[in-house]
């Protein structure tokens, strides 16, 4: 039941500002790392800690950015505003679906959020007039924060701003991982038929946590439609769904910081390896997503926490 | 006396063909100690399932004091003091005791929903469940989790966390299956220890226990009551000797 800091947790976020001193030339992939950790982090609060499974996440990810974007071309283009609308648009479709998602488990549940995704990527494709279908969203218009701070082209605002951003949300998440209701949510991971047993609301619980979710996941998505002035189909995507799993998987799921080293690890492989061989990527991500699970089921994380127990059992 | 802590008034309940509570009245007054006995397949469990309810009888009433909850989801029926155990252990595997008990407290209060809040800030539920833990001898192993705990521990856990909801009626479906029969006295005599405020029915198959620590007996054979008794009158009982204890009994 720690709530303190741990040292490791200073070092973790003090380096997350280094790519501004040691990779000038690379922030805006600094940014996107960073908007990827903060969707993971928002699976994270469902998979990790409710083990309540989803497929289907991009749909409020998606929202975020649509919603951020659109407004922007009606003069609502201070992020901060977005910052506010695109997530509660996110949370409201959140909540509305929360009432099914908190009847299922399992197999069930991939279908409905995939099910759900699937709904929401196409009547964004057939609803050219609101969202520019597959030509993407036009007209995109983001100002400077707070009236100030302008995205400049090589990142440094973006990175800043997403980096804030994903700071503060991992400050709310861990009050709220450390809460009783925290402790709720493990309850029903752990054991989702004693919950009833022990006096627990446990639907109330799930929907609780899977609106705050949708919220966190907006907000992801939010930023990244603002960071990059830019949004399309690919925000509400399948693959988008499916890879914030593998990021959280990889990470380590039910750890906080599990979807930000996933993120970290993917997003650079990502980079690395499409420089190699662009189309063919995914057969290095699907090797190391193979190997990881197989030997690490818990994620690096997971399987860093196994070694350091044992590397101290012997110690002492 | 005046009303009875749980009563039912005619249960009723079949999977088909299969009739698992048939007629099942019961009055059941405060702060007695009931065993529920019979062979296997008599419906102990069934009655256990309907009266919390995780099964939802077909016809019939079931009342805590004198407010019929028929129609209660399981954890309302918590709330209100109907709480049972679980005769395969039901547990949070990767919650150490102390946490899981510390949950069941914080649903008790109505706190557990508070995520804006640190664990921390509820310092007396963490307390209260390391006293529950302590009267059922976990508080050496309160920071184990659950999965590491023995057999036995396990098989206390399940009643802390029944006692964390602070139950008027608590249901006990074999709360000493499993553990060995040394064991399952010292058991029985944490159950024994119970507040007297706490009604108890358990279901169990020592007939050694049953007759240790219940002030009364209720006997089920496919799906009905058959009797209702003492000790004595159950154990003087011609039709119980005949269709269980002359049987299969241990």
């Amino acid at each position: 039941m720690g709530t303190r800091w741990h040292p490791i947790e200073y070092a973790f976020w003090a380096s997350t500002l280094l790519p501004f001193l040691l990779f000038p030339n690379h922030l805006v992939l600094a940014s996107q790392i960073a908007i990827t950790a903060l969707f993971a982090l928002s699976l994270d609060l469902i998979l990790g800690y409710a083990g309540i499974v989803s497929l289907g996440h991009a749909a409020f990810f998606g929202l975020g950015a649509y919603t951020a974007g659109i407004i922007s071309k009606y003069g609502y283009g201070e992020p901060l505003i977005g910052l506010l609308v695109g997530p509660a648009v996110a949370g409201l479709a959140g909540y509305a679906s929360s009432f099914i998602i908190a009847r299922f488990r399992h197999l069930t549940l991939i279908m409905i959020t995939m099910g759900l995704g699937f709904l929401l990527l196409e009547a964004a494709n057939s609803a050219e007039w609101l969202t520019g279908g597959s030509d993407g969203l036009q007209g995109i218009r983001i100002g400077p924060i707070l009236g100030r701070l302008r995205f400049d082209l090589w990142g440094y605002t973006a990175y800043a701003y997403s980096l804030t951003v994903l700071f503060l949300v991992f400050l709310v998440a861990r009050r709220l991982i450390n809460s009783p209701f925290g402790l709720a949510l493990t309850g029903i991971r752990e054991n989702p038929m004693r919950m009833p047993a022990i006096g627990a609301p446990s639907r109330s619980h799930i929907r609780t946590i899977y609106t705050i979710s949708a919220i966190v996941a907006g907000i992801a998505g939010t930023v990244l439609a603002q960071t990059t002035s830019t949004v399309s189909l690919g925000v509400l995507d399948f693959q988008r769904s499916a890879e914030v799993v593998i990021i959280l998987v990889l990470g380590g799921a039910g750890r906080l910081y599990g979807g930000l080293v996933g993120a970290i690890i993917f997003m650079v492989a990502r980079d690395q390896f499409s420089g190699i061989a662009p189309q063919y990527w995914y057969f290095w991500i699907g090797a190391l997503l193979v190997t990881v699970v197989m030997l690490l089921p818990n994620g690096i994380l997971g399987g860093l926490a196994a070694l350091t127990a044992s590397w101290r059992g012997k110690a002492s | 006396m005046s009303i009875a802590a749980l009563s039912t008034q005619g249960l009723d309940k079949r999977f088909g063909s299969l009739v698992v509570a048939s007629d099942i009245n019961l009055v059941i007054p405060h702060g007695v100690r009931y065993a529920l006995i019979g062979p296997n397949g008599a419906g102990k469990t069934t009655l256990i399932n309907l009266i919390t309810g995780m099964l939802r009888p077909d016809a019939g009433k079931i009342l805590l004091g004198d407010a019929d909850i028929t129609a209660f989801k399981p954890d309302a029926r918590v709330k209100r003091g109907l709480v049972r155990t679980f005769q395969i252990n039901a547990l949070f595997p990767h919650l150490n005791a102390l946490e899981a008990v510390t949950l069941a407290v914080c649903e008790r209060r109505g706190v557990a929903g508070e995520w804006w809040k640190p664990l921390r800030a509820h310092a007396d539920a963490v307390e209260e469940a390391y006293g529950i833990l302590a009267s059922l001898m976990l508080a050496a192993d309160c920071y184990r989790l659950t999965r590491e705990l023995a057999y036995g521990q396990q098989r206390l856990l399940e009643i802390a966390l029944a006692l964390a909801t602070r139950p008027k009626v608590l249901l006990l479906d074999e709360p000493a299956a499993g553990v060995p029969r040394e064991e399952s006295a010292e058991l029985f005599a944490a159950i024994a220890g119970l507040s007297q405020d706490i009604t108890v029915l358990f279901i169990e198959h020592d007939m050694d226990l049953v007759f240790r620590f219940a002030s009364r007996i209720i006997v089920m054979v496919g799906g009905r009551i058959l009797v209702e008794g003492t000790p004595q009158e159950i154990a003087g009982d011609a039709r119980v000797r005949e269709v269980y204890l002359g049987g299969d009994a241990p």
